[in-house]
């Protein structure tokens, strides 16, 4: 028997410089970044991405205080899609929809702050927060948009690294499929901006991207690119079989045609370019795809000096000289890393090509690093190109998870 | 301390554990769950700030005296007065 189909039918992001799609989209097309000057505990002011959707267009105040950021980000973007899929979340069976979220990590902002809350009480435990445990268990994101929207199926996070993103759609569309859920809500988010750790982290790690200009400072493929800018952000799809999407009439975005996960099992923080190619060349053999099939790349491309020209070397790989319809871009320089749910929402400022046939470009490459000079690079300025059926989008993580994604346009 | 002081310091705690509640007519006699949407973590909360912000323990026994504005006044008022007595 043949897989059903599934379908994306809804969108909601919240992205430093874009609180819907269309906003995203109009921003990545015109080449504006949302980068800007933040203060992190104990480091002083960083370079981050920093979300300014409004909390309280869905929580109370009260939800907001005992509730996390990752929990307020999944509940802002599930409900955003639930209303673009245009669902009657009245009539929908709430023990049938399953929230899939992809997380890079979950927790450390909160310890953070207990340990920080504690210590202005001479590290005393009486003082540490009773929310610590619900706010901190891994599950949280998605428990949280549970008890919000009433959701009573399956909700839970997929814990991928920066891999998150795209393993959330994923996820669903396999519970789809295995008839666990009817509809689900599905995607990534991070908080990570408010953890001094991951700052710290990378920073020792010498792959914190530093720049006196901040929309400048994420510049995969560039030639003087220095690190990572750590983001914060979200974006969940909701996606359905296809009878069930057609049967109520929804608008469908994209269909899921092919998807892979692999591991690396080489290095906690090294990509390794023969696994990337692997998972890459699987995902399009799951489609049925050749990779001259695939029209949109869009790159995982975090800007660290080695990590792009390694992925550079797997879709070299996969896609060489002889795929002149496949067009490259990558997201980061505009939103800088948003961890958890970068894969998801690159996946996401590309969809509108199915509609509008052009490339969104990647920015602040002013001078191409030779390693990265991919055939078909979208560089600096959108292009409108003849045909985009399909989009492979890629999103890697520590530890050597690495995942491949494809979407094509639907069609009955 | 007066009682009407400890029923303040009390409601300017909910005011801040329960941000969207209107504190304008809370009846002191009347058990505050029955009134505000107050659930046992909220409690815990008014616990944790008696602690932090005014070095008032409550023991998980007493917890019953929590209640209303009322018994909090009745309940809280002397050990405010001890605290301030010992300086």
């Amino acid at each position: 028997m043949k897989p059903a189909r599934i379908v994306i039918t809804g969108v909601g992001l919240t992205a430093p410089n874009g609180n819907s799609l269309t906003e995203f989209r109009q921003n990545l097309l015109h080449g504006i970044a949302g980068i800007e000057r933040m203060e992190i505990r104990y480091m002083g002011t960083q370079l981050a991405g920093v979300c300014h959707y409004d909390p309280l267009k869905y929580q109370k105040k009260k939800e907001l205080r005992v509730g996390t950021r990752a929990g307020s980000i999944s509940i802002y973007c599930a409900r955003e899609a639930l209303a673009d899929s245009g669902v009657n979340f009245e009539t929908l069976p709430k023990d049938r929809v399953g929230i899939y979220i992809g997380c890079t990590e979950h927790g450390n902002v909160e310890t953070e702050n207990e340990i920080y809350n504690i210590s202005k009480f001479n590290y005393d435990t009486k003082f540490w927060s009773h929310y610590h445990n619900p706010r901190t268990v891994a599950n949280n994101p998605a428990g949280e948009t549970s008890l919000n929207l009433g959701i009573t199926g399956p909700a839970y996070t997929i814990g991928a690294a920066c891999a998150a993103g795209n393993m959330g759609l994923i996820h669903a569309a396999q519970m789809l499929r295995l008839g666990e859920v009817d509809y689900a809500i599905c995607g990534g988010i991070s908080e990570s901006i408010h953890t001094f750790g991951i700052f710290a982290g990378f920073k020792s790690q010498n792959a914190l991207a530093q720049h006196e200009n901040p929309l400048k400072a994420s510049r995969p493929f560039d030639k003087a690119r220095n690190g990572i800018v750590i983001s914060e952000g979200g974006c969940l799809y909701t996606l359905e079989r296809l009878e069930d999407a057609q049967a109520r009439g929804a608008k469908i975005y994209a269909e899921i045609a092919g998807y892979h996960v692999n591991s690396d099992a080489s290095d906690y923080v090294l990509p390794n370019p023969t696994r990337q190619a692997e998972c890459i060349r699987a995902a399009i053999a799951r489609a049925g795809l050749k990779p001259s099939d695939i029209h949109i790349v869009n790159t995982h491309a975090t800007a660290t000096p080695l990590g792009d020209i390694q992925e550079c070397e797997a879709i070299r790989a996969v896609f060489g000289e002889g795929c002149p319809d496949t067009y490259i871009n990558n997201t980061k320089g505009y939103i800088g890393h948003c961890m958890g749910a970068a894969g998801a929402l690159e996946l996401a400022g590309n969809l509108p090509s199915f509609n509008d046939l052009t490339v969104h470009p990647s920015i602040n490459v002013d001078d191409l690093d030779p390693a990265c000079a991919l055939p078909g690079l979208v560089l600096n300025q959108p292009r409108t190109v003849a045909k985009v059926d399909t989009i492979l989008n890629n999103s890697f993580g520590m530890l050597g998870i690495n995942s491949a994604l494809i979407v094509k346009r639907f069609t009955a | 301390m007066t009682k009407d002081e400890c029923k303040q310091v009390v409601l300017d705690i909910i005011a801040d554990i329960a941000p969207d509640e209107d504190l304008s007519n809370v009846k002191p006699e009347v058990r505050l769950r029955d009134q505000l949407q107050l659930d046992s973590m909220d409690f815990l909360d008014i616990v944790m700030e008696l602690r932090k912000r005014h070095s008032i323990e409550v023991p998980e026994a007493d917890y019953q005296h929590l209640a209303s504005l009322d018994s909090c006044a009745e309940y809280l008022t002397p050990k405010f007065i001890a605290l301030a007595a010992k300086g």
